[in-house]
């Protein structure tokens, strides 16, 4: 292999290895600490309060200076080379038609089939590359700010590093394998971040949660890949999916299971496959652990939602997408298994989710089940065929939810810059009130992330305030001026489309992701109205801040805010129909750009149809968005909520269903009682209990006991009979012996008598013997 | 056959460790502690060395034995001393001898060794053991194999019944007992064959049953080729340990002192599962295929069966010992899925499961150490006091839980891709092994959580230090292995492949006569004999 990395076709190699080696440098050499004992530590007066009776260790600065630097350096070259590739992707004349950037190397040779390990770069990837990195520098340089007072920062950024390095193999990856080898580092990478205060119960226990519920599927998935490679003999992208005569073979052969049923093998890989990105992009019924993540810092938060983890998912059965359309033909209304099965549960999901995001408390809950839904509206998209739309959506919500969950951790930043203002404020009191022990005596349960906590912050954080509306639009589609309006309008359009002519699945996805962006815009709306506007509903909000805004903290949180704001609005208009009225013109002069550069990735049979402009879909996305931002407007804006008051959504919701809501459909509880709980007792009491060491290891002893038994009667048997026979010789001629003494007396008298005796007796036998011989 | 009679590499890395017993026999246990200790290492280290010049003059193209030496001993009764290595047998000498100076190196420190003294003998059992484990994946006569089969038994019960924990003697004798009663089938069964085919040969006795020269009846379960493979499959089984022969490991794990766990699980049950591929499979080729699915089914209970019971343990050694009983479960699905991939991936399993579950094993061994309770409540926020110790392990668990980019992955996944393209197996089958995969990511996790994770809430562990460097020593090889087989596996394939290939060649008209012939299998007859 003539390997030169200044060839387009090798340069994809060389994105994910800066962070990947920023992971390594990081983790080996700058990430060093000192320990010094908890006593001694100045910064805390002697009581260090997560060191308690330990030595505690102290990252020096030029540790975390280092760490800092190296981790910037390696995602800043990933982020400049993927901009050399983006800019000669979208200069090339058809990419991904006739020419797509790739190269590969065997990885894996076991006879039949070697594997092999290559780069792809395709319009889809092409633009994953302009998105990720972007996204990603952003994430690094607010978490300079964010995780500023945190000892363990460079560890931080070394696994965040990997988490980057991941994603951006997933990305260029050519085949499954290696995509699949990103995805579950990323896994991996999510378990280690979101608990990482591995200290705090409700962080190890969110990790663990995470990694297991992604890991089902994950598994699942690789028995899709692995099924596939059987079929195949290749898990490269373009020898499968860009192959007829592959997924004519995979469409036409039955299914390993359920195969009798009508079930073809592309069928079942392809639902394999989407379980994986169920889990992964957290849809129903694999989404319990999206709303738990945000344990993690919230920087983490802006990587799983927007920029690495859950797109990943999406990502992938994009990728896919001609195996799971083998065979059908959405457009004509022709509907594969894999297909109905991302129609139905994208549409529900993005239902399922915005109910409950109606009424979180929690500012970063709130943004969890906004990306729960949001997913689902691409899940949903994808499964009518509407596989650009779906593409379009993912980019779009990436920029805008990457910008409000940055700005979400601005807000608490600034709740907990507040809390620590009147704690300090407290302590001075209880000084002079001789209460030293308040805090002990009297917890203070503040929670930084409540939204009811809140309220008025817009004077106080009005830069984060601006992004925080700016991504808030953008997620709720208000018209025209935010991409997300553009990219749901999209999907929208396309289920329109198949509604008008009658099929089932873009009917139920049409007023499914209808009512889902209604309830969408309404609780953004709540939220914004809840968390800036009116006035301060406590103490800890009338002194939220970001430290000053010369502050390296302040600079570096909203630096990629502002970065990210243009993006969240504008995004969007890369994807204009040209039909649309005024807006068309403008920006789509020559077609819709985005959809004229992503379709070439697919075969022409897959290329989704463009759709004819209408205004029903339209109208409708102008309706439930404003409609819904308008409701939010009238509850929450027009009257903020004050301190002491209720949420006006538990007076007007019935209890029962705010109950049902606030604890998550009682989903959490279910699986505990079903599958956790009964698993847990199965293997400790009925496998490890009773069937390892009573019956299998029983009879074992058994055995040996038996064994012991037989050796007992043996012994018995032994001291009778061999014993017997074999003592008894040697008994007997003793005892002869014995008996035989006795003649041993001494007397000459009776040895005479003796003698005389034998003498007798000798002569009558011989005289017997000789009569006898003579007869 | 003709082979030089001349010093082969084979001969030397198989006798280095002789060399340095012998030389510890004259070494004084009182004045020479340190030296004795030096020695051992220094022999082992020497037996790593010559084992990879070993690897260094291996062809990989070459399907048969190579660097091969062969003695006759007793003509008469057709028995040589024969050694040599093929692409499968290399990688396993390869393992022995890497684990071996890493156990050696770790018992430097062990408290236990201090405790009860002899030193001495537990450096020369070492070295006896390492030439045993060497002997049984190089000889290719069957009596000589048997003789290093038993041998390993001697060291390994003394190093488990002296410097073991506290229920010591009963784990020995169980551990010495339950794997001698296999082996005694397993000699009747090749005093059997060698008598048949006039020879101990395993090359000369494999090309006579290739060549038809030498066939035994296999119609129905209760057949002579039936038999003779049960008498072998049996005794590896004990040793894999199949489920549901396990019940010694977890006692001997937990009783064996660290480097005696660490052997144990890295090389000694990889005897077993070895033994099944150079022995079971191509003399006794029919009864193979036919017993195949039953064979591979018990793989498969056991893959779940040791996930479940790992979960349910509170002892962290018995958690890797049940983790161990899930893990070979994969290698014997592997093995009798009875495809190149498959095998291959078995293989290489038996290597990642060496290295990876050797790693728990040393890793736990440290927190013993430290705290003398192996415990998993006794801990808990263990990564916050030793952050560089957490680090490890949980890079070592990962690897276990087969993460891909380490090297558990690659052998589950190759053994998945044989599964499913195997014509003796169902799809069934890849589809329990796969819920296996999910319950290792359970336990593992479960136990890094409980060690691990949570607040330091115990007093003891607030200032326990972090690792020295010998520590740190012990597992960098370790390390770098995970990472080398996770990262760049086709190094470990090329090896094998052409001695995978040219067995599952072998197999190949067995297969397609029992697919194509609608004979019932093994499984049916025994089905048939239930039922009747």
């Amino acid at each position: 292999m003539d390997v030169n990395f200044s060839d387009i076709n090798y340069l994809p190699w060389l994105i994910p290895v800066g962070p990947l080696l920023a992971f390594v440098i990081i983790s080996l050499l700058t990430n060093r600490s000192k320990w010094v004992p908890a006593t001694d530590h100045h910064e805390y007066g002697g009581h260090h309060p997560d060191y308690d009776g330990m030595e505690v260790p102290v990252v020096t600065t030029q540790s975390r200076i280092a760490s800092i630097v190296v981790g910037m350096s390696g995602v800043v070259a990933a982020w400049l080379m993927s901009m050399t590739v983006f800019f000669e992707g979208i200069s090339t004349d058809k990419l991904g038609d006739k020419t797509v950037f790739a190269s590969g190397m065997n990885w894996l040779d076991t006879g039949l089939n070697a594997l092999r390990m290559g780069v792809l770069v395709d319009p889809l990837t092409t633009v994953m590359l302009f998105m990720v990195p972007i996204a990603v520098v952003c994430i690094f340089i607010y978490s300079i700010g964010y995780m500023a007072h945190d000892p363990r920062q460079a560890r931080f950024f070394s696994l965040i590093s990997l988490f980057a390095g991941a994603m951006l193999t997933l990305v260029v990856a050519d085949n499954l394998l290696l995509l699949f080898i990103g995805w579950e580092v990323m896994g991996l990478c999510s378990y280690m971040l979101i608990g990482f205060w591995f200290e705090k119960k409700s962080a190890y226990s969110a990790a663990i949660k995470a990694f297991t519920v992604t890991r089902v599927a994950d598994v699942i998935m690789l028995l899709g890949i692995v099924y596939l490679y059987a079929m195949t003999g290749t898990l490269n992208f373009r020898e499968i999916l860009n192959n007829p005569e592959t997924l004519d073979m995979l469409s036409n052969a039955p299914a390993i299971i359920f195969g009798s049923w009508g079930l073809s093998a592309s069928g079942l890989i392809g639902i394999f496959l989407i379980i994986g990105t169920v889990g992964k992009s957290a849809q129903f019924p694999l989404h319990v652990w999206l709303p738990d993540a945000m344990e993690g810092p919230t920087p983490v938060s802006a990587m799983i939602h927007a920029a690495a983890m859950v797109s990943a998912g999406i990502y992938a059965i994009i990728r896919m997408y001609p195996l799971f359309a083998a065979g059908a033909d959405p457009h004509h209304g022709v509907y594969s298994e894999p297909l109905i099965f991302m129609a139905v549960i994208g549409s529900f999901t993005a239902l399922f989710a915005a109910t409950m995001g109606v009424v979180q408390r929690d500012v970063k809950a709130v943004l969890a089940y906004s990306t729960i839904s949001q997913l689902g509206f691409m899940m949903a998209a994808l499964g009518i065929g509407a596989y650009v739309a779906a593409f379009f959506h993912l980019i779009t919500h990436a920029f805008f939810k990457a910008l409000l969950f940055m700005s979400s951790g601005a807000v608490i930043h600034a709740m907990e810059h507040g809390e620590h203002h009147v704690h300090e404020h407290h302590h001075e009191h209880d000084e002079h009130d001789e209460h030293h022990h308040h805090d002990e005596t009297e917890p203070h349960h503040f929670d930084p992330q409540d939204m009811m906590n809140m309220g008025g912050l817009r004077y106080k954080i009005p830069v984060t305030f601006y992004a925080f509306v700016a991504g808030g639009i953008s997620l709720a589609g208000i018209p025209l001026i935010t991409a997300g309006f553009w990219s749901k309008d999209e999907i929208l359009a396309d289920a329109w489309l198949g509604l008008t002519h009658g099929y089932g699945p873009p009917a139920l996805v049409f007023i499914m992701l209808a009512l889902a962006a209604f309830l969408t815009a309404f609780y953004t709306s709540r939220q914004i109205g809840l968390t800036f506007a009116g006035q301060p509903r406590t103490e800890e909000a009338e002194h939220a801040g970001l430290g000053g805004p010369r502050s390296i903290i302040s600079r570096t949180m909203q630096l990629p805010l502002i970065i990210l704001i243009p993006f969240a609005l504008f995004a969007g208009f890369v994807g204009v129909p040209p039909e649309f009225p005024i807006f068309g013109a403008i920006f789509s002069p020559d077609g819709n750009p985005f959809f004229d550069f992503v379709k070439y990735t697919v075969l022409e049979a897959f290329q989704p149809e463009k759709p004819p402009f209408s205004w029903w879909p339209v109208l409708t996305s102008f309706g439930v968005a404003l409609g819904g931002w308008y409701l939010g407007w009238l509850l929450y804006w027009r009257e903020p909520v004050k301190a002491g008051e209720e949420d006006p959504i538990k007076r007007i919701l019935p209890e029962s269903i705010y109950n049902t809501l606030m604890n998550r459909y009682y989903l959490d509880d279910l699986y505990k009682m079903v599958f956790v709980q009964p698993s847990q007792w199965f293997s400790r009491v009925v496998v490890s209990e009773f069937i390892d060491r009573g019956i299998i290891d029983g009879f074992i002893h058994l055995i040996a006991r038996l064994a012991n038994w037989i050796g007992d009667l043996l012994k018995l048997l032994n001291l009778w009979l061999i014993d017997g026979v074999g003592d008894g010789i040697p008994q007997g001629i003793v005892r002869f012996g014995v008996w035989l003494r006795r003649v041993q007396t001494g007397r000459v008298q009776q040895y005479l008598i003796l003698a005389i005796m034998a003498a007798l007796l000798i002569g009558l036998i011989f005289v017997v013997s000789t009569t006898v011989a003579a007869n | 056959m003709e082979f030089s009679s001349s010093l082969s590499l084979t001969t030397i890395t198989l006798f280095l460790p002789m060399v340095g017993f012998t030389i510890l026999l004259f070494m004084n246990e009182q004045k020479d502690k340190e030296a004795i200790k030096w020695t051992a290492f220094g022999f082992s280290v020497a037996t790593f060395i010559a084992s990879l010049l070993m690897a260094f003059q291996f062809d990989n193209n070459d399907s048969g034995l190579q660097l091969a030496q062969r003695i006759n001993w007793l003509p008469s009764l057709g028995i040589s001393y024969f050694v040599g290595v093929d692409g499968l047998s290399m990688l396993l000498v390869l393992l022995s001898t890497v684990i071996m100076p890493i156990a050696i190196f770790a018992s430097f420190n062990a408290g236990v060794i201090e405790e009860r003294g002899r030193v001495k003998l537990y450096y020369l059992f070492m070295l006896l053991l390492e030439w045993a484990m060497i002997g049984v994946f190089v000889v290719q006569d069957l009596i000589i194999f048997y003789i290093f089969w038993e041998v390993t038994l001697v060291p390994m019960y003394f190093l488990i019944g002296i410097w073991g924990a506290e229920n010591r003697v009963y784990a020995a004798v169980k551990f010495f007992l339950y794997t001698m009663a296999g082996s005694v089938l397993m000699l009747l069964a090749l005093l059997y064959v060698g008598g048949q085919a006039g020879t101990f040969a395993v090359p000369e006795i494999v090309a006579q049953v290739q060549s038809g020269q030498l066939s035994f009846p296999m119609d129905g379960i209760f057949s002579t080729q039936s038999f003779l493979f049960l008498g072998f499959l049996i005794a590896f089984a004990i040793k894999v340990p199949v489920w549901p022969l396990h019940s010694w490991l977890p006692d001997a794990h937990v009783q064996a002192p660290t480097a005696g766990s660490v052997i144990l699980a890295g090389v000694l049950l990889k005897m077993g599962t070895y033994g099944m591929v150079r022995f079971c499979l191509p003399m006794f080729p029919q009864a193979s295929v036919e017993w195949a699915p039953i064979i591979a089914a018990l793989g498969v209970i056991g893959i779940i069966y040791g996930a479940w019971v790992s979960f349910a343990q509170t002892d962290i050694k018995k958690l890797v010992a049940y983790s161990s009983v899930s893990h070979l479960g994969f290698v014997v699905l592997g093995i009798f899925s009875l495809t190149s991939a498959g095998i291959q991936g078995a293989t290489l399993q038996m290597i990642s499961h060496g290295v990876s579950t050797g790693g728990l094993f040393l890793l736990v061994g440290m927190l013993y150490e430290r705290r003398h309770t192996k415990l998993m409540a006794a801990y808990g926020g263990i990564w916050k006091v030793m952050p560089l110790f957490g680090g490890i392990s949980l890079v070592v668990s990962l690897s276990s839980m087969g993460l891909p980019g380490l090297n558990g992955f690659v052998g589950e996944f190759t053994i998945l891709l044989g599964t499913l393209g195997s014509d003796v197996l169902g799809t069934l089958f890849a589809l329990f092994a796969t819920a296996g995969v999910i319950m290792a990511a359970v336990y593992i996790l479960y136990m890094f959580q409980k060690v691990y994770m949570g607040e330091v809430d115990k007093a003891e562990n607030k200032n326990l230090p972090d690792m020295n460097w010998q520590e740190v020593a012990v597992m960098v090889p370790i390390l770098l292995l995970i990472f080398w087989i996770g990262l760049q596996p086709s190094a470990w394939f090329d090896v094998m492949d052409a001695t995978a290939n040219a067995l599952v060649n072998q197999l190949q008209p067995h297969i397609e006569a029992v697919k194509n012939s609608g004979v019932p299998t093994a499984f049916h007859d025994l089905m048939m004999h239930i039922w009747a």
